[in-house]
């Protein structure tokens, strides 16, 4: 109960400021600008985390749009300086969804099965310090190739 | 696939294979005339006349990572399950055009689902790429255009997180606005 009120209460929160045309768009990013200075990520591949979530028919069907939904936010929640984008089938249709993350100077690897509990873990551990988890695809792996 | 919006999602990285920099992904629904279509266009390589009679058959794809490719062939099948139909039309060199049609009013039509979520996601992504998304119902129409929006916030790029997640808000609240059928609002959209 008290939390269906506080939902409602939420959403009349954010109805003050609804956005709905691209004046309203504008006119909030100069509020923000005036504020605090929006951060330009400098996208230099070779120094932040790479993430590359396979987006075929296999992994949307699995739940890889979540999973990167997930990535997309709490990297940034987390303060990582990370890109993530989105790639094809890498052939590994069986343990989707797959991500491939590729830390600053290392190798690419690549997860598989990755539920937002792994992506968490992953996030934590090999992200953060570098300690594998589970889910790795263990094969001979060079970074996917998108010419296919 | 659960949605109408995760099929789009998959027929949209076919653009992207196809090299494609601007698609654009239509969807008009009508009560009265109890149609649903969804057209997903793009300027990409386009598809091989040899290809293009058998490219919602399964067991065709140009990749060669494996020898299936399910996408045209799901989104076929859910619209003929609903009624309607696919059609493919397709010019190597200039592009293709998929147009997916159901019965509004069919039991077995799809909701469309996280729509505003799978248009932010394919932002996010593809940076360099012009989306275009266009929504009509009877009681209006929306359209949405990443280089429109770039040129309004005289911006590069809209890969930054508040500003997806507020564009987000901004085409939920359009398409509440003409009374979309079948979207699931992700309050938290990123």
């Amino acid at each position: 109960m008290g939390n269906a009120k506080k939902q409602k209460l939420n959403l009349t929160d954010k109805s003050m400021s609804k956005i709905t045309s691209l004046a309203d768009l504008k006119k909030k990013r100069e509020e923000l600008k005036s504020g605090l200075d929006i951060r330009t990520k400098a996208l230099d591949p070779e120094n932040i985390v790479q993430v590359k979530v396979a987006m075929a028919t296999c992994g949307i069907a699995s739940g890889a749009k979540t999973v990167m939904e997930f990535f997309l936010e709490q990297l940034d929640r987390r303060n990582i300086a990370a890109v993530v984008t989105q790639t094809g089938c890498m052939g590994y249709c069986y343990a989707e969804p797959t991500i491939e993350v590729k830390l600053p100077g290392q190798d690419p690897v690549v997860f598989g099965f990755v539920d937002l509990k792994r992506a968490d873990q992953i996030i934590e551990k090999y992200i953060k310090t570098g300690e594998l988890v589970d889910g790795i695809i263990p094969v001979n792996y060079q970074i996917i190739d998108l010419k296919e | 696939m659960k949605t109408l919006s995760l099929n789009i999602l998959d027929i949209v990285q076919n653009s992207l294979r196809a090299k494609a920099d601007e698609i654009s992904i239509e969807i008009n629904e009508s009560v009265p005339e109890d149609s649903y279509q969804i057209m997903i266009r793009d300027n990409g390589t386009g598809i091989p006349e040899e290809i293009l009679a058998r490219v919602t058959d399964p067991f065709v794809t140009t990749r060669t990572k494996r020898k299936m490719g399910l996408g045209l062939a799901l989104l076929k099948y859910h619209a003929e399950l609903a009624g309607g139909d696919l059609k493919i039309e397709s010019e190597t060199g200039k592009g293709t055009e998929i147009k997916a049609t159901f019965l509004y009013s069919h039991i077995d039509r799809q909701p469309l689902g996280d729509i505003v979520g799978v248009i932010v996601l394919l932002l996010a992504a593809n940076p360099g790429i012009n989306f275009v998304y266009q929504h009509s119902t009877e009681s209006g129409k929306y359209r949405f255009s990443s280089v429109e929006t770039k040129d309004y916030l005289e911006l590069e790029t809209l890969n930054e997180r508040n500003l997806l997640s507020d564009i987000g808000g901004m085409i939920s609240e359009n398409l509440k606005g003409i009374g979309a059928s079948g979207i699931v609002y992700n309050e938290k959209v990123l």
